[in-house]
């Protein structure tokens, strides 16, 4: 049996890794990508926390945010390639201005 | 046997999220994010929610992973991350602040509060709460799961494909090309 501990320290780890990609990088696709990476580490807390309490329910909510997490996604890349479409270029430092 | 299958899918998920935020394609960063999302299903098959991780493995690793691939193929990129950086000082700053975020963290989750010691829900020993319960009625399995989600979560549920529905008609709406 691990230790949830272990599941949450490597869960802090992950979602450590996601926040310095994101703000590292300048490719918009792989700001998203750090995103997800962030939602998979908080998932994987969650999901830990609910078996150290015998609790199904972490599970349900871990899927409501899978689902979101697809919804955003979608949306998400649509928006990076309306944005590509009008600039021809893919850098988040470009889109400092909330209008074009 | 379980700790020595976590240590090695925990160190190649690390690698795979820090091979994401290192490697200058996005194509090779993409299929870091695959090898991640998996190692996180395998992670959740030790922790028992079978339902997750096959729900991760076809959610994740299939439908939002090939969207990515895709929208990094029609994107044409390779080029943007080349030229000088006007915040690179920022940037640099960024690493140490991440390293502070994951001390904090730790710190945290080794609280009395949120980590092991003392539990503030009565009547839940900390140790081995699972290993106490017989695996035929050990709550978190993939029966107990479809329970709640059409059970208690009914109304969430629906709200759900609702909301699955709009993000389908926002993306035609704003991936549409205007004709003219």
């Amino acid at each position: 049996m691990v230790p949830e501990t272990y599941y949450t320290m490597l869960s802090a780890i992950l979602f450590s890794i996601g926040v310095v990609g994101v703000l590292v990088r300048r490719n918009p696709l792989v700001i998203f990508m750090s995103i997800e990476l962030m939602l998979n580490a908080a998932n994987l807390a969650l999901v830990a926390f609910g078996a150290r309490f015998g609790a199904a329910d972490a599970q349900v909510l871990v899927f409501f945010v899978m689902t979101v997490a697809a919804a955003e996604v979608a949306v998400g890349l649509a928006i990076i390639v309306a944005i590509f479409r009008l600039r021809r270029r893919l850098s988040v430092d470009d889109l400092s201005l909330m209008r074009w | 046997m379980e700790l020595v299958t976590f240590f090695g899918v925990a160190i190649l998920a690390v690698a795979s999220a820090l091979g994401l935020v290192l490697r200058r394609n996005p194509i090779h960063g993409a299929l870091f994010l695959v090898v991640n999302l998996g190692c996180v299903a395998v992670l959740y098959l030790l922790l028992g929610a079978e339902f997750l991780a096959l729900a991760q493995i076809i959610i994740y690793a299939g439908a939002i992973m090939v969207l990515f691939v895709f929208a990094i193929m029609v994107l044409i990129p390779g080029k943007e991350e080349t030229g000088p950086d006007p915040l690179r000082p920022q940037r640099l700053l960024a690493v140490p602040l991440g390293a502070v975020l994951l001390l904090e963290a730790v710190l945290v989750l080794r609280s009395h509060v949120v980590g092991g010691g003392s539990s503030r829900f009565p009547g839940h020993q900390p140790g081995s709460p699972l290993a106490a319960v017989p695996p035929a009625v050990r709550p978190g399995g993939i029966e107990s799961v479809g329970r709640l989600l059409l059970g208690d979560y009914l109304f969430a549920f629906e709200v759900t494909s609702v909301l699955l529905l709009a993000a389908l008609v926002g993306v035609l709406t704003l991936a549409k090309r205007k004709a003219e």
